[in-house]
């Protein structure tokens, strides 16, 4: 690679670089969106968080996790909890979601110390244990009355600060507070991956005997890597909160655990900016065939189910063309096009 | 300075200039909000005059008002069957000229009773599609997620499928309102009913473990001794095995059980009684007892082997006419459009839920006057004579958002139909025992549509 001028020489700045960027092109976008794009926009940045951890875990570590729905959960509930216990709101919303996130860190840190041993489909079953067994706890009869049982708990809603003006809608400030947390979360992790933690993550995924014999301690490793990515979720989980004004055991089903994986695969296992293709995928698809069914005049009844069969068959039709996900797709495609313009 | 950084630094140019350009081009209002402010300049609830876009999600030929329902999911058996009983109503309606020459457009979506699930569609209903107003949304869990947000966008949330206790708060959330008799006074009255025609035998309960069976069994607690109460046994929608809480009941000798369980778990307990032999006299909560719905259930969960004759003997309670009563002219109107719109559908309470729910909506909005706002029908509701078929009246009043405000037991004597018996009862959130209601029904008008 030829060497870069100055600064740029630094992956921590060129990935500041693309995060300036990004923030300015919401900023844009959300200013003539209507609420409800800034609400999906919310959306698909709190999915960003948690598929970005994951494909770090999965992708560059090789650690199957089934449970980051489970990790959300926690993430959601701490944050509730925390509010709960500040009725008149003196804690602000950032010390909130830093609190939500170390604790989610924290059970990261315990789960990844349990699954240090366990390998491929077995540390898949623990991890779906945890997705169906963990959302379940709030239910429990013995927690049913701090977790607020299946209806679950009330989320305060942040009030934009008054210098943006009182026009400026409560759907517009939560989609600037989603994707600040997105890009600050996507900006640590790609340092994270080029850095030298990065290459270790790779390498005890790629052979963890040669990297013992490298030097480098492999249970280490992994409870560093499931930290990481349970942070992450857990910051999802609590804007997730914060955004749908709920943490209720109904919203971190097994189904969210598997709409993350879906996210990774689709997106590009591994990749960060594929983090970002496959939560757009996972947040639209359902949403784009549900008008479908709406616009082909199906029966409200008959829509639900054809919507879901629909997301069913966009998903296998994005595998079977594009194999390594989205962003292998795009690196593929553009390096075709390069190589033909430079022949050409 | 290589090629490769050269494409970079222009790309990201590019970027960051088309970011900046859209900042400055993007219009301060965003297209498609809704904050809540009614656009009419004309004001309050106008009389006369010609019908003209006077809120949004109204426009001069129409209405259109958003719904969050189970269509999919652990409630779906019988509730699914309400809203396309209420759009019924309102294509009749809409047939015979709309209110006030406005045609009313019902979309309701699916929520699988997911509360996070409802968030979102309310969310797309409000922000997207400007409704109106959202309409019976479904649900005490589903709907609880939506209140506040439905009151700080100030969008009439207008009789609430559920009977929680927590949509009559006129100065907290003024902008939601119930309409079916509330879990603590239809506990209070199957409670009182208990304690009179079931005196001194042991009482189990099972409920839901939220707020629609915590407060059906605070109505039960004001009135049946706690002595008598042997058990209470909770369940939670995501878990259907019964079989503990059924095996405490027996094990306890309950010998009245009352149920607040929506209809699906009402079949499951039942099942899981007649498979250990054990028949209590059943007092179930009117969101669970329709007899068309649970033998329809008891048939498809034991694939046959069981159906309606289970259900002889149950007791309930009910605030509408009777489904068979044919010589009430409101049964009558309602058979007469469901035969018409939704032939499919079996004829059943939850039908006549969806269509007497849809008849208070179309009177509430031609009470509303020709040019109606958001506010001006929260006002409206208030202090119009909603009239309907509900054999008691509503509780709507500048106090509370309350609907019926009683009940009258019925009892399924032969396994399919229920039968009403006894004195209709009135009564309130409080203590004190209900009373005899005095309230007659009123006859529908000729032209349903006011």
């Amino acid at each position: 690679m030829t060497r870069m001028p100055g600064p740029l020489r630094f992956a921590a700045v060129r990935h500041g670089l693309v995060v300036i960027v990004l923030a300015a092109a919401v900023a844009g976008y959300t200013q003539i969106a209507g609420s409800f794009a800034d609400f999906q926009l919310a959306q698909i940045a709190i999915y960003v968080m948690a598929i970005a951890g994951l494909t770090v875990l999965t992708g560059l570590n090789g650690q199957v996790s089934l449970g980051h729905g489970a990790l959300m959960a926690i993430g959601g509930y701490s944050a509730a909890l925390v509010m709960q216990h500040d009725p008149n709101g003196h804690l602000p919303l950032a010390v909130v979601l830093v609190i939500a996130t170390a604790a989610t860190a924290v059970a990261g840190g315990i789960i990844g110390v349990a699954a240090a041993r366990l390998r491929g489909p077995y540390l898949a079953g623990a991890t779906l244990a945890l997705a169906v067994g963990i959302p379940q706890l709030a239910v429990a009869r013995q927690f049913a009355h701090t977790l607020g049982g299946e209806q679950g708990l009330t989320v305060r809603s942040p009030q934009a600060p008054s210098f943006l003006g009182s026009s400026f809608s409560l759907e517009h400030w939560l989609s600037w507070i989603c994707a600040a947390g997105a890009l600050v979360v996507l900006f640590l992790l790609s340092n994270l991956v080029t850095s030298r933690y990065g290459r270790t993550f790779r390498a005890v995924r790629d052979d963890e005997i040669a990297a013992a014999l490298a030097g480098i301690h492999v249970a280490r490793t992994q409870v560093l890597a499931f930290v990481v990515s349970a942070a992450s979720a857990g910051l999802g989980g609590a804007l997730l909160g914060v955004v749908t004004s709920l943490v209720a055991p109904a919203g971190f089903t097994l189904v969210l655990s598997i709409a993350l994986l879906t996210g990774i695969v689709l997106g590009g296992l591994g990749s960060i900016v594929g983090a970002v293709w496959g939560s757009i995928l996972v947040v639209y698809v359902p949403q784009w065939s549900t008008d479908l069914a709406h616009s082909l005049s199906f029966s409200t009844v008959m829509g639900s189910y054809f919507a879901v069969a629909f997301y069913g068959l966009v998903l296998i039709v994005v595998m079977l063309v594009f194999p390594s996900g989205l962003q292998g797709g795009i690196v593929r495609l553009w390096g075709m096009a390069a190589s033909r313009v430079r022949r050409g | 300075m290589g090629s490769t950084t050269s494409k970079v630094l222009r790309s990201v140019a590019v970027v960051a200039a088309f970011g900046m350009l859209a900042a400055a081009c993007g219009s301060s209002s965003p297209s498609g909000s809704s904050t809540g402010s009614s656009s009419t300049t004309s004001g309050g609830s106008g009389g006369g005059g010609t019908p003209t876009a006077s809120a949004p999600g109204i426009t001069a030929n129409s209405i259109t008002i958003g719904s969050h329902q189970p269509l999919t999911g652990p409630a779906a058996p019988g509730y699914s069957e309400i809203a396309p009983a209420a759009n019924a109503l309102f294509q009749y309606v809409n047939s015979k000229g709309g209110v006030h020459g406005r045609q009313i457009k019902y979309t309701y979506e699916d929520d699988a009773y997911n509360p996070s699930q409802t968030t979102t569609v309310v969310r797309k209903l409000v922000l997207q599609d400007n409704v109106f107003a959202i309409f019976n949304g479904l649900g005490t869990p589903t709907h609880s997620a939506v209140e506040a947000f439905l009151n700080s966008e100030k969008v009439p949330d207008l009789f609430v499928a559920s009977g929680c206790i927590c949509w009559d708060q006129p100065s907290k959330y003024p902008y939601t309102s119930g309409w079916q008799t509330d879990y603590i006074r239809e506990g209070k009255i199957l409670g009182q009913y208990i304690k009179q025609s079931l005196s001194g035998k042991k009482v189990g309960y099972v409920y839901q473990n939220d707020d629609f069976g915590q407060d059906g069994i605070k109505g039960l607690d004001y009135e049946i001794p706690a002595s008598d109460v042997v058990t209470k046994q909770p369940y939670d929608v995501t878990n259907i095995n019964v079989g503990p809480q059924v095996a405490a009941l027996q094990a306890k000798g309950a010998q009245v059980v009352a149920l607040y369980t929506i209809p699906a778990f009402t079949a499951l307990v039942l099942l899981q009684a007649a498979k250990i032999g054990y028949h209590p006299t059943w007092v179930v909560s009117s969101v669970g007892s329709d007899p068309p719905t649970l033998s329809g259930l008891l048939t498809k969960f034991s694939s046959g082997k069981a159906g309606g004759s289970l259900l002889t003997g149950m007791v309930t309670g009910t605030y509408l006419p009777a489904l068979n009563d044919t010589s009430n002219p409101w049964i009558a109107l309602f058979k007469k459009i469901h035969d018409q719109y939704i032939p499919t559908l079996p004829w059943d309470g939850n039908v006549l839920y969806g269509e007497s729910v849809g008849y208070t909506f179309v009177r509430l909005m031609d009470q509303a006057g020709v040019n109606p706002t958001r506010d001006s029908v929260i006002k409206t509701l208030h202090s119009a004579d909603l009239g309907g078929p509900g054999i008691v009246p509503f509780a709507f009043s500048s106090g509370s958002n309350a609907g019926f405000t009683g009940e009258q037991i019925a009892v399924n004597k032969d396994g399919s139909t229920l039968v009403p018996q006894g004195s209709v009862y009135t009564t309130d959130d409080s203590s004190s025992a209900p009373s005899v209601s005095n309230y007659t029904q009123p006859q529908p008008p000729s032209n349903l549509n006011s």
